[in-house]
């Protein structure tokens, strides 16, 4: 490739190219990198390597005297081409192209090499590690011959947010965000927001309310003039980048004008059915409604809406349709179809929640075998004064229970089920175990394998419970069964335990047995993932950036997780994280701009036969074909720098900042010449 | 009379075409042998090895070698025409990428013997014979040249100074070269010969493709019966043009077939046939890979599909084989 053909952006500040002088740095990270690495022989190894000035080892490149040696060797030996051996480029690439810069070299002429975690970390026979460490160093710095100094660009930020899922998570993000005065769009795909906290009755410790604390802030979000709040709706498109997010939400039909129902519920009372038939979801199917509902009394917005599957006009087409005469906004439209809503926001957080774990799934415990064997979100229904039965805990036999066995880790903390901690179930348990004991005076039973009350008056209040007379099994429970072997146990649930405090097999029959189920990620956060282009964790949980310093940043620029959806998270845990997304997300706004890294990609004009074999492929559609010119064109301010064109192009007219064939091909064959091959024939293959 | 600058012509691993093609300058041949010397040209004239080994070093101007190199002697005789010649031109796809006789690697030279002597239906041949490097015949020691186990570009044995792409280079473009060389305006050493840009730039038919193909299948040609108004790709007929140089001005896809690649890659490109997989495969419309898979088996011969030519000069080169 001719100098020509490639894009100069230096400003003429910075020193130009000229004939490679490289300073190579080696970082002993401490023990990290030396302990499995020679890093002395990796120093070694690189001043050996043609057009290598210096070379160096260290024992932190990343502190401040690290990266004061490289810039005091730019300035005294004249460095025009810096590699560092050290960390993932995700750590501390921009440390060091920070450093070169401030030494006056234009940042990308500073190239790394992770022999950390690709080395030090994966490997542990020091020999070959430093050996692969050496292939690494040797790949870089035949790279860094055909580095050009590049420049940042800068984007603006749309300062509208959208906010995917309402649940406590999304509320207080998007609440946070709308009293800065930012616009945010929350989409949610039930007809109501709330989540699964408006399910609860109370909430641990304090045991307030969970509607009294929750349904106010619901009511500020649908009144709130910053917040455009779409339920019954999916996000079904996104395109674009940081600042620059096109998205489309499908709305889908309630059937009902939203602007025009006021929750008035006459179509309700009105509706052909006069009871109710159907499973209600909200009260999880522990009780009915009818075809045209709305999910609870405080769900927001007040609209009501149908459920096409059961109401007879649907399926039918000759219902009186009672409900539409009863309505006298006419909010009623049956013949309602999805809405397409394009909009255009900055960024995004997700905060789409979890599911419970299905107890079918785990059949020694018999749920959905035996109707008194609860979940613990059935059991939240059943105590809630909104829910089925008002508040009365009753089996599905209809008796008020006498004794109630809590198991624990269903789901969770299982080797056939899920590895991980669910994290709020030992908690929830004891409130569920103290408000069963309140409305009933029922003997409680906990079976747990260790009682997890990390937190604030997490552990007062377990210690509270003891002295409620609670009992506590330690022990992971094997089964659960209607056989009884004596007669105490007939016409109840016996639960086979192993007490491991007292060593003995226990039997304890009980009325009604609450499955504490775990926490799991939703089925379609897979679905998300791509959708959103951010990365998912091997169980399924969205991925943070960093577990710990960016827990709610993920691998796109500008796309922000909060809540459940990352993981296993109580209330205030979440509460927190939509507090700190909502931080970040204001922090972009409040900057105005971002500075896009330079590896975008461009075409050159005259080299372009104008086949548009990239224009379909672009994820950020960037490119786009001039019909005059017959050539086309990329956008850079769009362009994320993905490759995919540069990949596609068939002629090779698209080169990719610091991604060009001569960088790729050298570094290639940096590492194959360790391996002893060469890119090139050699003699004896055709002999 | 100042003397005539002096041309030479010779064939390697070739089919003739490219020797063909220096006849359909037709009249232009004419102007050609007024202007120079053709001082070698072993398959129009009789010229021996000896003849060439008497001229002097580097008194030919341009030799237009033709073919791959597939044995001994085209080693030998490439490398004496080095000698002999100021430029040397490789002359059409095989000494240009190694062309149709370079698909040969993809297999070794033991399981070529054993098919083209041993398995090949139409062979008899019960004592198993093979080619010899020498044999003893009535007293004479009988030599033939050595097969190689590798086929390669005429600039995989020596320097190469440009190249005239094509299977064969079309008569334009020679006569186009022959002015060059007359001219003394010589481009810089390594220049392929031809327009620059990938042959959708000369298409008729480049207005009829959409931006986006979505593959569903492809056919080959036998195979649908094609538009011939319109873009081939769009027919879902593997058309090479997006990924070849252009030079030709489209004439397969004239004769309403798709273009197969014979001028090679772009100077931007290192590998033709990848090239060309990446840009299809970019644009298939199922994105699962059960769905792709499906549509790629639609191409029963990827190599000879996207590498028709250039095998040799391509990343891959070659298959490597236990015998080798």
């Amino acid at each position: 490739m001719s100098e020509n053909n490639i894009k100069m952006n230096g400003n003429g500040t910075h020193k130009s190219a000229g004939t490679p002088k490289i300073g190579f740095y080696v970082c002993h990270c401490g023990h990290n990198i030396a302990s499995q690495v020679d890093v002395e022989d990796v120093q070694k190894f690189a001043a050996g390597l043609p057009g290598v000035t210096i070379s160096r080892d260290y024992k932190y490149m990343c502190s401040d005297p690290g990266q004061e040696l490289i810039q005091k060797d730019i300035k005294e030996l004249g460095l025009n081409r810096i590699v560092v051996a050290s960390c993932s480029p995700l750590l501390h690439e921009h440390t060091f192209r920070k450093a070169a810069e401030k030494a006056g070299l234009n940042p990308y002429f500073f190239h790394m090499v992770n022999i950390r975690e690709n080395v030090s970390w994966v490997h542990d026979n020091r020999e070959s590690a430093t050996k692969k460490a050496k292939d690494l160093t040797r790949a870089a710095i035949q790279r860094v011959f055909f580095h050009k100094p590049l420049e940042k660009k800068s984007v603006p930020i749309n300062p509208d947010v959208l906010i995917v899922g309402g649940g406590i998570a999304g509320i207080t993000a998007a609440l946070t965000i709308a009293n800065a005065g930012k616009h945010v769009y929350l989409v949610e795909r039930e007809p109501t927001i709330g989540g699964h906290m408006a399910m609860f009755d109370k909430t641990f410790p304090t045991l307030d309310c969970a509607a009294c604390i929750l349904t106010p802030k619901m009511s500020s979000v649908k009144a709130h003039p910053n917040i455009t709040l779409w339920t019954y709706s999916e996000v079904e498109k996104v395109e674009g980048f940081v600042g620059n997010y096109k998205v489309q939400v499908k709305r889908k039909p309630r059937y009902v004008i939203e602007e025009l129902c006021v929750g008035c519920m006459e179509c309700i009372d009105a509706c052909i059915y006069k009871e109710a038939k159907y499973p209600d979801e909200f009260n999880q199917k522990l009780s009915k409604r009818k075809p045209i509902y709305i999910p609870f009394p405080q769900a927001t917005p007040q609209v009501v809406l149908f459920d096409p599957e059961t109401c007879i006009d649907f399926k039918s087409h000759r219902c009186k349709k009672t409900c539409i005469e009863s309505c006298d906004r006419k909010a009623i439209d049956l013949k309602q179809v999805p809405e397409y809503k394009d909009i255009n926001v900055g960024t995004v957080i997700l905060s789409t929640g979890f599911k419970t774990y299905n107890a079918e799934l785990s059949p020694q415990y018999g749920y959905g075998k035996y109707p008194n064997v609860y979940t613990s979100l059935e059991i939240e229904r059943l105590v809630n004064a909104s829910g089925p039965t008002s508040g009365e805990i009753v089996t599905r036999d209809g008796i008020k229970p006498k004794s109630v066995g809590i198991i624990h880790c269903v789901g969770s903390r299982d080797q056939k089920a899920h590895k991980w901690c669910s994290k709020v179930c030992c908690m929830y348990s004891l409130k569920l175990a103290h408000l069963i004991k309140e409305h009933t005076d029922a003997e409680v039973y906990n079976f747990y394998i260790d009682m997890r009350t990390p937190g604030k008056g997490y552990e007062e209040f377990y210690d509270k419970l003891m002295t409620e007379g609670v009992h506590f099994v330690r022990g992971r429970v094997a089964e659960v069964s209607d056989w009884a072997l004596v007669p105490e146990e007939e016409n109840k649930l016996t639960i086979r335990v192993e007490d491991t405090m007292v060593g003995m097999v226990r039997r304890i029959p009980v009325d009604m047995v609450v499955l504490a189920v775990g926490l799991e990620p939703r089925e379609d956060a897979g679905d998300m993932r791509r959708l959103f282009n951010i990365s998912c964790s091997n169980e399924g949980w969205f991925l943070e950036r960093h577990p710990k310093l960016a827990p709610v940043n993920t691998f796109t620029d500008g796309i922000f997780i909060a809540g459940a959806c990352q993981g296993p998270k109580d209330i205030p845990d979440s509460v927190a994280q939509a507090g700190a997304a909502a931080a970040e997300v204001l922090s972009l706004i409040s900057a105005g701009s971002i500075e896009l890294e330079p590896n975008t990609a461009f075409i050159t004009e005259d080299n372009c036969s104008g086949c548009k074999s990239c224009i379909p492929i672009c994820p950020y559609t960037a490119i786009s074909y001039n019909e005059g010119t017959k050539k086309a064109y990329i956008n850079e301010a769009l362009c994320k720098g993905c490759g995919t064109c540069v990949a596609a192009c068939p002629s090779g007219s698209i080169t990719q900042n610091l991604f060009d064939d001569e960088e790729i091909f050298s570094e290639i064959d940096g590492l194959l010449k360790f391996a002893g091959i060469e890119l090139e024939e050699t003699e004896a293959e055709h002999a | 009379m100042p003397e005539k600058p002096k041309i030479g012509f010779y064939w390697c691993a070739s089919c003739g075409g490219c020797e063909e093609s220096v006849v359909d300058l037709a009249e232009d041949i004419v102007m050609v042998a007024d202007a120079v010397d053709i001082v070698f040209w072993p398959v129009a004239m009789d010229f021996k090895r000896a003849d060439v080994e008497a001229m002097e070093d580097g008194s030919i101007l341009a030799t237009m070698v033709n073919g791959a190199i597939r044995t001994s002697e085209q080693e030998e005789m490439a490398e004496l025409i080095r000698r002999k010649s100021k430029i040397v031109i490789a002359y059409g796809s095989c000494a240009h990428m190694g062309g149709i006789p370079s698909l040969a690697n993809e297999f070794s030279r033991t399981q070529i013997m054993e098919f083209m002597y041993q398995e090949s239906p139409s062979v008899v041949n019960p004592d198993k014979t093979r080619p010899m490097t020498s044999v003893k015949h009535n007293s004479f020691n009988v030599t033939l040249p050595e097969i190689r186990n590798l086929v390669r570009t005429l600039d995989q044995v020596i320097e190469v100074d440009y190249y005239l792409p094509g299977c064969p280079p079309t008569p334009k473009l020679l006569k186009d070269a022959v002015l060059t060389l007359l001219s003394g305006k010589l481009p810089p050493k390594g220049t392929v010969l031809s327009p620059d840009e990938a042959l959708c730039d000369q298409c008729a038919r480049k207005d009829t493709k959409p931006s986006d193909l979505s593959f569903k299948h492809f056919y080959r040609p036998h195979a649908v019966l094609l538009d011939s108004t319109k873009c081939l790709l769009s027919q879902g007929v593997v058309c090479m043009g997006p990924a070849t140089r252009a030079g030709c001005e489209a004439l397969c896809i004239s004769a309403n077939m798709p273009c197969s690649g014979c001028f090679g890659p772009t100077s931007r490109v290192r590998d033709q046939g990848a090239k060309m997989l990446s840009s299809l495969c970019s644009n298939i419309d199922p994105k699962d890979e059960d769905g792709i898979d499906a549509v790629l088996e639609d191409i029963p011969d990827p190599v000879g599909t996207f590498y028709r030519y250039g095998l040799a000069s391509s990343l891959l080169r070659k298959k490597i084989t236990e015998d080798m």
